[in-house]
């Protein structure tokens, strides 16, 4: 065994960070390209909100007011589930098949790397919410006060925070199993706590106050106060910057979680 | 293809990688012990060992992916893992890290895009693609899936991204793993080739040592140490032996048996 002193190899500073149109969307074209070749996926992805919602319809046929609440909530979840279940499983792969470690071999950006599959996941949560929100409003009878395109915008940013939280899963999951499995940890807590099942305020206050710091709750409240204003209201602006900030946050605690040396 | 007699500003005998008191440390095992060697530029050297030597942990320092390192390591005169070498540095890792769900044309697109972004260049992207592609022979399965094809044709998609953007050295780990006799020497005349032709660095490893004849240069490595770092020829003369894998054992057996006089001697 040798004793010398050893130096520390000079670490090159961290590359500039600023987001490179033409790579992210070459990445954003890649993610897209490669579920074209998994069309059960896509299927799957787009079609079960709007079974999920038909179902959820005649479930409620006595009482269309409670479809009504339900319904818009599923609307805010769906998008969430989907992506947080493709985006965790996706980057998985990425991580195990060796591609991450030689893309980041490469000059790609962490930021480009993570921007790509935002828009790429982001393009078809806007196909699944569309789909869902349109047969919800106008074959099922959803009745909403405010403007559906509102509901879509929650609905986005839902997308965008499940795609984050599925990103920043990915990194403590080693296996397809475990990842699946951080889906009842992280997701199914925030379901019962986001409204969905009880108004919060009815909650236990430890619970409500575990709800309050959960970003599902405001989207879920978000897409309440569409169901019952007409106009977008100071709530409502909240709502929607929470799930944003939560989702930039989030997508911020994953690209940190993405390292150009490992051991 | 872009120009193969571009002016290097380094001088040519400026090693492609220098290494002085190299440590690896993985875990709490020491994978590298004070490595000091260097390889020299636009020649083919062989990283030669058994498996679990640390040829791969080496080959990962050297492109910059690898944790944990400490003392010298400059790759095209630069610290190793320095963002100015991620264009510089081809390397293929020995599993094939290629998409699966998609093609072979459409894997290529993808990691050329990444080393030569925007859309100016979108017509030299494609050169180098389909360049690629041929240079790997797989010209004739560019529209398959990466997941349909056999080990050795995705080994080789692999190879054909580490072939994009002429880098000015080549890591290869094991890229001859698992392949057919005629499809080996067709692809060390490859390697050979890229280093006539464009002046680049190959570092290639193996644990199968009739590939050593093959290279330039060796660097022969047993349990995280460099046993000799010589050219095929010397080695063998140096040991008397008949060949670089019997040279190799001459080498160990004088290994161990002066490890165990420092042993008797402590």
């Amino acid at each position: 065994m040798s004793t010398t002193t050893s130096t520390s190899t000079t670490m090159a500073p961290a590359p500039t960070s600023a987001l490179n149109a033409s790579r992210t969307i070459a990445t954003a074209a890649r993610v897209l390209r490669q579920l074209r070749h998994d069309p059960r996926t896509i299927a799957l992805m787009i079609l079960i909100p709007c079974v999920m919602l038909f179902l959820l319809r005649y479930v409620f046929d006595g009482s269309q007011r409670t479809f009504d609440n339900i319904g818009a909530s599923l609307l805010g979840i769906f998008p969430l589930i989907t992506m947080f279940l493709v985006t965790s499983i996706a980057t998985l792969r990425e991580r195990t098949s060796g591609t991450l470690e030689r893309l980041l071999a490469m000059p790609l950006g962490k930021a480009d790397l993570i921007a790509g599959y935002a828009l790429a996941f982001g393009a078809l949560a806007i196909v699944q919410s569309a789909l869902a929100t349109g047969l919800a409003v106008w074959a099922l009878g959803l009745d909403v006060t405010g403007s559906a395109w509102l509901l879509l915008l929650v609905a986005l940013l839902d997308a965008l925070l499940g795609t984050a939280l599925g990103l920043f899963v990915s990194a403590f999951a080693s296996s397809e199993f475990q990842a699946v499995q951080f889906m009842p940890a992280v997701i199914f807590p925030q379901l019962l706590l986001c409204g969905l099942f009880t108004p919060r305020p009815n909650m236990h206050p430890v619970l409500e106050g575990i709800s309050n710091v959960l970003p599902m709750s405001y989207a879920v409240d978000g897409m309440n106060e569409v169901l019952m204003h007409t106009d977008v209201t100071a709530d409502f602006i909240r709502d929607v910057l929470i799930v944003a900030a939560c989702a930039l946050l989030v997508l911020t605690l994953g690209a940190a979680t993405l390292r150009r040396r490992t051991a | 293809m872009m120009n193969y007699s571009s002016v290097r500003s380094e001088p040519p005998d400026n090693p492609a990688v220098r290494a002085e008191a190299l440590n690896v440390v993985r875990g709490i095992r020491q994978v590298l012990r004070d490595l000091d060697f260097t390889v020299p530029r636009g020649q083919v050297t062989g990283l030669l060992g058994p498996s679990g030597c640390g040829k791969s942990t080496l080959m990962r320092a050297i492109v910059g992916t690898q944790a944990k390192v400490t003392g010298t390591l400059d790759v095209l005169d630069r610290p190793a893992g320095h963002p100015t070498l991620r264009t510089r540095i081809g390397y293929v890792t020995q599993a094939p890290s290629v998409y699966d769900d998609l093609t072979i044309r459409q894997n290529l697109d993808y990691f050329a895009a990444i080393l030569d972004p925007g859309r100016g260049s979108a017509e030299r992207r494609h050169t180098n693609v389909t360049h690629a592609i041929a240079d790997v022979d797989l010209t004739s399965h560019a529209d398959a899936l990466a997941g349909n094809l056999s080990g050795g044709q995705r080994s080789r998609v692999s190879l054909a991204v580490a072939l994009l953007g002429t880098p000015e050295l080549l890591v290869l780990d094991e890229p001859t793993v698992g392949l057919d006799p005629v499809l080996r020497r067709d692809l060390w005349n490859l390697f050979h080739s890229i280093a006539a032709e464009r002046g680049a660095t190959l570092l290639i490893s193996s644990h199968v040592m009739d590939e050593a004849e093959r290279c330039h240069r060796l660097l022969l490595m047993r349990e995280g140490e460099i046993l000799a770092d010589d050219t095929p020829d010397a080695l063998r003369h140096r040991t008397d032996s008949e060949t670089v894998e019997a040279a190799f054992l001459h080498l160990v057996d004088e290994a161990v048996a002066a490890g165990r006089k420092k042993e008797t001697t402590r």
